[in-house]
């Protein structure tokens, strides 16, 4: 076993050895640009998108005229929220989200209500899911957008997608969808979710970083006005040189993705609730953060009451792992999804995220385990808040001095 | 977060961990912070009948510099006279440490705990306290605008 072991899957993935592999003659010999139309180098390099196109298309249901490459999820996420505000402006101003969405999403939304759009930023409850019945009550005649995300990326909580594109559907509003955490992971459809706009991202699954696209939908059509302006590539959404080998390598981890999925997730998944249950089973106050039933298989959120988050990283600094501890960011705020879901600043600050996937053996969750569960139980017999709780005392009740 | 080997050390080895009895007589309690904040620090002093500091111990809940901040000042404090351990500055813990400023809070944690200690030792003996218990308890800005505090930290 190798340490550090990783479990941040969440904020990035290794890249597959057979991804790598398809990648490396796009380096090499087949270097051309694909907007060459001249000659042979131009030719294969284009031949080599198209196909890469049709591959991504096939694990959401898509057709390869509908896949636009991007330099990742962020830039798709603009696209998709900024580019279809403005393409339907004259139709309404009113654009509907969820407070727990990434902040591409998120800030986007911010900058277009600071152009004059109305934003309504969905709660979510306890379990982190939108209810699809507050999105509908949300709806206004004016209503030109919904953004939902499909696995959010702190808590892994699915929302519920298919339910909401229905909504969506029935009032002809377009339906964009964050899916990066979950394609490639869970299946995705955007015929049977009626989605309209979807980001992708391969590096959050076993691709290489720096690549990306929004899935834009053809019948019926959405329009989009695009964020970036120059040589009118990829149908005049998104100009500029496609990066060709990583375009070649995100087609071969749609593939892989495709191909292993259904093994994979029982696998990742077995191993998340060992984990799970080898923490709680031997550890008081674990409380899993979100839906445990609706969630990323290998996704786990857990809050070590008494515990602060960055303090627990230290001390299991052979495991990647992250916090939404305020203390790990320089915000000095814990994380706004745990927040929105009713969290409470104390547990927030004991959060850890484990983002478990292919590559994670049953031997590290062995050893991530027993790491855990003794360091907390160390660094609860440092927490003057956990000697409190044995004494009797209800931390609910203590006036606390300086809250800052 | 990238620490000083300072800071590491403290959190890794930790000194004085523990509790003193708090019915003592010759034990002050301080507890300062919140958990909603993610810091909260119990430093407790035990002083002789000489008005000096012949033990002291903490629990902290909170980031490692937190935790190391408690622990370097539990060292410090040893063998001081109260009025002395009331010297110890919020600046000097930080400088020892190398906080980054985005820590810097923690050192003025640790300061507080110190006063709040002191100020729990001088109320249970019955003695005027050194420092008035409203500069400790006051959140930071106040703190800041009264000038207890510099602006920044």
């Amino acid at each position: 076993m190798k340490i550090p072991i990783y479990m941040d899957y969440h904020a990035t993935t290794p890249v597959d050895p057979r991804v790598l592999d398809a990648m490396l003659p796009y380096f090499r010999e087949d270097f051309g640009n694909a907007a060459s139309k001249s000659h042979a180098f131009g030719w294969r390099a284009e031949e080599a998108v198209e196909a890469a196109r049709a591959e991504i298309g096939k694990l959401i249901g898509a057709s390869a005229k509908e896949i636009v490459f991007t330099s990742g999820a962020t830039e798709s996420d603009n696209l998709a929220v900024k580019g279809a505000a403005h393409f339907y402006r004259e139709k309404g101003r009113h654009l509907i989200t969820c407070r727990t969405e990434h902040k591409a999403v998120l800030d986007s939304m911010h900058r277009l209500e600071r152009e004059g759009f109305e934003v309504t930023f969905l709660p979510v409850g306890k379990d982190g899911r939108v209810d699809p019945d507050d999105l509908r009550k949300a709806v206004r005649p004016d209503t030109v957008l919904v953004s939902l995300m499909h696995a959010n990326n702190e808590v892994g909580v699915l929302h519920p997608i298919e339910e909401v594109g229905k909504i969506t559907r029935e009032k002809g509003i377009a339906f964009h969808c964050d899916a990066v955490q979950s394609v490639g992971k869970l299946p995705f459809d955007v015929e049977k979710m009626n989605v309209d706009l979807v980001s992708l991202s391969a590096h959050k699954m076993y691709g290489p970083k720096g690549v990306g696209a929004l899935y834009v939908r053809r019948k019926p059509r959405v329009r989009l006005i695009a964020e970036q302006d120059g040589g009118g590539h990829e149908r005049g959404f998104r100009s500029g040189t496609l990066n060709v080998p990583s375009i070649v390598g995100f087609a071969k981890a749609c593939e892989l993705g495709r191909a292993e999925m259904d093994e994979e997730a029982s696998r990742v998944g077995a191993l998340r609730e060992k984990l799970r249950r080898g923490i709680q089973e031997r550890l008081d106050q674990i409380i899993v953060n979100g839906s445990l039933e609706h969630r990323l298989p290998g996704n786990l959120n857990l809050s070590f009451a008494y515990v602060e988050g960055e303090a627990l990283m230290m001390a299991v600094k052979d495991v990647a792992v992250s916090s939404g501890s305020a203390c790990t960011s320089a915000s000095l705020e814990p994380s706004y999804v745990l927040k929105a879901m009713g969290v409470g600043d104390d547990m927030a600050h004991s959060s850890i995220r484990f983002g478990l996937g292919r590559f994670t053996t049953e031997e590290e969750v062995d050893y991530v385990i027993e790491l855990f569960v003794a360091k907390v139980k160390k660094l609860r017999e440092m927490s003057p808040l956990y000697e409190m709780v044995k004494e009797g005392v209800d931390l609910a009740e203590v006036e606390w001095a300086n809250p800052h | 977060m990238s620490y000083s080997n300072k800071v590491i050390d403290h959190y890794e080895n930790p000194r004085n961990v523990g509790s003193l009895d708090k019915a003592d007589p010759d034990v002050g309690t301080g507890l300062v912070g919140a958990p909603a904040c993610g810091d909260v620090m119990k430093l407790q002093i035990k002083v002789n009948d000489q008005g000096v500091i012949e033990d002291a111990k903490f629990k902290t809940f909170g980031c490692g510099s937190a935790i190391a901040s408690s622990s370097l000042v539990t060292e410090w404090v040893k063998g001081r006279t109260v009025e002395e351990a009331l010297t110890i500055k919020n600046t000097d813990v930080a400088q020892e440490l190398n906080l980054p400023p985005v820590k810097i809070h923690c050192s003025v944690l640790a300061e507080d705990a110190i006063k709040a200690a002191i100020a729990d030792y001088q109320k249970k003996r019955g003695i005027a306290p050194t420092v008035k218990a409203d500069t400790i308890k006051g959140d930071r800005r106040e703190l800041v605008s009264k000038g207890v505090l510099k602006a920044g930290l």
